[in-house]
């Protein structure tokens, strides 16, 4: 049975599933059933600093994306940090952490940008028993009008010098939480780690109106007549968060960095697919706000299950393992050739291939009279969109071309595996080097 | 409550009347718009979708379904009902099974196509409950056309003449309209005087006169209405039912099943209508199970189907003889009647095995029976001055008869006698006389 206890920077759980700092983790009630439904660490929701609380609004705070028999795929809130008192979240919190010593407790944190300000409240959070502190620079919504949260997020010399103030008036394990509301997520993760943090985490919300309602011409959620946007999360922010972990964890001045991993994770494989990028653990927030916290119990049956399977005897044996996969498009084989193919005993006849080919594609599918749908080799480009909109997996594949095989649409003799040709050595390449340019004869 | 469905003979109320009403239900209740929405996201939006093809009004079943999707039920009764303006009722009566639910790519690949029968109700119903009638009458072009017959094929003949401006006459000879709409179907498809509210309706569009009472050959000619009109279309259905020809047949208790489902139709009570103990229907078509099944529900206690083929070749859907069996209708395939029995009522039916020609083997045996329906077909009847295939009145193109001036369409011309086809060839034959006559 495969081990799924992490050390994430020191910080030791019985599982990779921590909640993300979030709604969940805003209460002692709270935390006590996740910690009893099998959570492996929970990020509390971000304390603020002394004095009145933060206040929220009064109408709705989330807003959704629905697919199908209104499965929620996208969620979005305009939540504040924890707007519960200071002192009351710290006794919670000490209290929580010695009655389950065995489970990861970060606290979450976000103060004005001011030394003064970080060392006040990370001398209270010491005094919690508390394993680390996540610095949020992310949430997109409310806080960044004040300057902090992603407005900090945004510029990485704020980033960096916040980390600084951060490791120098603690001793804790510091996560850096990032805002993807940027467009290379690579500097402030660099900001980070340059101010001394021990990880990153990634990401926070995204900027977002879920949508708008056509009767009152108001974005939603509507606060009396009137919207904003607020931070995008759940299964329909997965791949942009993917994307971001992997940019740091093959960036060369960012590789190595633990990361902990954030952006609609909601099953065992989704948690999989992250640390096989380079995330250290998985964080959750939106699939535990649709179904509650029993769900940690299939994330952990599955993930064992797969690791079993794999012959992973723990998390260490595959994390990063996908993440030097990872490269440009440049790098691409561009004499690897693929074409598509219909398994006619599969194929229901929809036609959706070849609506989806003929009006929008290459032309590279045929159709008989009695719906018999067939590729045009001649034509087929192998771009997958067939595969992708034909409702019966594993319906049509893509068969590799093998070497002394003809590509029929371009003429081209497939080479040896081993005489590959990218970009690079491409003649149409124009930056290319003529002297080590590689052409087919086409 | 005095009876039971052991009293014997024929009587009323062998079953309470909140039982009744709970049997005569809608066979199938309409969707939410929740479970629309999740009905409508299996549609795959096939390309030369295999549905339209199998829809013999051509209805653009995945645009429909699509705009449902996209929470606009109305446009997809606009979709609906611009290739057929009885969408209301063909989401009812259609035999889905067999037209765009069985060649549904999802029936193909999981036996469990997409609810289009149910999809198309429910948005038809949208826009009917709303009382919203989305097409209007063209200028008036001064031409009269007559319809005969106001069941399907008039209606949808009438609904696109008036529409492009023709006045037109709908004579029919039953007191009400809608043809078997009103008479004909059961009335757990039906429920709610829906054929009623359909046609009235349809009469939205404005310029058409509704004759009810004139029976064509009696109130009405041909040669009248020819002088009369511009063009006249006959969708006057089949008038007769086939005869047994055996021993016993003009005892009571004998009667055609379309008879027993009018009277089902019409009644305002169902604990007023008398049905048998012992409850024997002939034939294998869909009047066959709609007789036994409202049989059953009226609380007969044996209810029995007898088809003289094999059960494979009975023209009732599989689904309609799985819903007779899950009722309680005991179906034997492979007899003939061969004699009634009785003194003055009927008390017995002999039946013959058959063979695989269905010619009777010889051997026998007796059924009681207090009541016998017969539904093995109905008749054409012949109208004067007009040619015939040898079944039916004959027509060519979009239901153009021998005699110029004169088209046809619905059960008394060739084709499946369904409602939808019905619909098809009243619509089709009024763009033809439309064209005619502005040609």
């Amino acid at each position: 049975m495969a081990d799924l206890t992490t050390d994430f920077i020191g910080i030791k759980s019985p599982n990779p599933f921590w909640l993300a700092s979030a709604p969940p983790t805003d209460k002692e009630y709270n935390v006590r059933r996740a910690f009893e439904a099998g959570w492996g660490g929970v990020v509390w929701k971000t304390l603020g600093e002394e004095g009145p609380p933060v206040v929220n609004v009064n109408g709705p705070r989330y807003g959704a994306i629905y697919g199908a028999d209104r499965r929620l795929l996208g969620l979005n809130n305009i939540e504040l940090i924890t707007d519960r008192p200071l002192q009351t979240n710290l006794d919670e919190i000490k209290r929580v952490k010695a009655d389950y010593p065995d489970r990861a407790v970060v606290v979450s944190l976000m103060v004005p940008l001011d030394e003064d300000a970080w060392r006040k409240i990370l001398d209270r959070v010491g005094e919690t028993g508390a394993d680390g502190v996540e610095l949020n620079f992310g949430c997109p919504h409310g806080m960044a009008e004040r300057g902090m949260g992603s407005a900090v997020g945004q510029v990485p010399e704020y980033v960096g010098r916040i980390t600084e103030w951060v490791k120098k008036h603690s001793d804790l394990p510091c996560i850096v939480k990032l805002t993807p509301n940027i467009s290379d997520i690579r500097q402030p993760a660099l900001a980070a780690k340059q101010g001394g943090a021990d990880a990153v985490s990634m990401i926070n919300t995204i900027n977002s109106i879920t949508s708008v309602n056509l009767d009152a011409m108001c974005p939603e959620p509507m606060i009396d007549g009137l919207g904003t946007h607020g931070g995008y999360c759940g299964p329909a922010v997965k791949p942009i968060a993917m994307n971001m972990v992997a940019e740091v964890a093959r960036w060369e001045e960012t590789a190595g960095m633990p990361i902990s991993a954030i952006g609609g994770i909601s099953t065992w494989r989704d948690a999989a697919e992250f640390m096989a990028l380079g995330a250290g653990n998985a964080q959750v927030c939106t699939a535990a706000m649709t179904y509650g916290f029993r769900i940690v119990k299939e994330m952990c049956s599955g993930l064992s299950q797969w690791m079993d399977e794999k012959g992973y005897s723990k998390t260490s044996d595959f994390i990063g393992m996908a993440t030097p996969r990872v490269t440009d498009w440049q790098h691409l084989n561009l004499d690897y050739v693929t074409k598509a193919e219909i398994d006619q005993d599969l194929c229901i006849s929809c036609g959706r291939c070849f609506a989806a080919c003929e009006d929008t594609s290459h032309q590279a599918i045929a159709m008989s009279d009695d719906r018999v749908f067939t590729v045009k080799d001649d034509e087929c480009v192998a771009c997958n969109l067939c595969v992708n909109v034909c409702p019966v997996e594993g319906c049509i594949t893509m068969r590799r071309l093998s070497p002394g095989e003809k590509d029929l649409r371009t003429g081209m003799i497939i080479p040896a595996e081993d005489d590959k040709r990218t970009w690079l050595e491409h003649p149409n390449n124009p930056d290319g080097d003529p002297l080590t340019c590689i052409s087919r004869g086409q | 409550m005095t009876n039971s469905p052991q009293t014997p003979g024929v009587v009323a109320e062998r079953l309470q009347a909140t039982v009744l009403a709970e049997n005569f239900a809608d066979l199938h209740p309409p969707l939410d718009a929740h479970e629309a929405q999740v009905a409508a996201d299996r549609c795959y939006f096939c390309h030369d979708a295999p549905c339209m093809e199998a829809c013999p009004t051509d209805i653009d079943i995945p645009l429909f379904i699509r705009q449902i999707m996209t929470g606009t039920p109305e446009a997809a009764a606009k979709t609906i009902l611009d290739q057929n303006i009885l969408g209301g009722m063909c989401a009812r009566v259609c035999p889905t099974e067999t037209l765009c639910e069985e060649v549904c790519v999802r029936e193909v690949a999981e036996g469990e196509p997409v609810q289009i029968g149910r999809l198309q109700r429910y948005a038809t119903d949208t826009l009917m409950g709303a009382n919203v009638h989305p097409f209007k009458r063209a200028e008036p072009t001064g031409k009269r056309v007559a319809v005969v017959g106001a069941g399907p094929a008039g209606l949808a003949a009438a609904h696109r003449l008036a529409m492009y401006g023709h006045d037109v006459v709908i004579h029919d000879a039953k007191p009400k309209p809608g043809g078997l709409n009103e008479y004909g179907i059961a009335s757990y498809k039906t429920v709610e005087n829906f054929a009623a509210r359909e046609v009235d309706w349809l009469m939205q569009i404005g310029g058409i006169t509704m004759e009810t009472g004139k029976t064509l050959g009696e109130d009405i000619t041909l040669d009248g209405l020819a002088s009369d009109f511009d063009a006249v279309f006959l969708g006057i259905g089949l008038g007769n039912t086939n005869a047994l020809g055996i021993d016993g047949e003009d005892l009571s208790g004998v009667v055609d099943a379309v008879k027993f489902i009018a009277d089902l139709r019409q009644t305002d009570d169902l604990t007023d209508l008398p049905v048998g103990r012992n409850v024997v229907v002939i034939g294998g078509g869909m009047t066959a199970i709609d007789a036994a099944v409202q049989s059953k529900l009226l609380g007969a206690e044996n209810v029995t189907l007898v088809y003289r083929r094999s059960q494979d070749k009975m023209p009732a859907s599989e689904y309609e003889q799985q819903l007779a069996q899950s009722k309680g209708v005991h179906i034997i395939p492979g007899v003939a009647p061969v004699s009634l029995k009785g003194e003055g009522h009927v008390a017995a039916i002999e039946l013959a095995y058959t063979d695989e020609n269905a010619k009777p083997t010889g051997e026998t045996f007796t059924l009681p029976a207090d009541q016998v329906f017969k539904a093995i077909g109905q008749a054409f009847e012949e109208v004067a001055g007009l040619d015939t295939d040898g079944r039916k009145i004959k027509v060519t193109d979009a239901g153009r008869t021998s005699r110029d001036g004169v088209w046809a369409g619905g059960d008394c011309t060739a084709g499946e006698d369904l409602t939808v086809v019905a619909v098809a060839e009243g619509r089709d034959a009024a763009e033809d006389i439309h064209a005619s006559l502005m040609g």
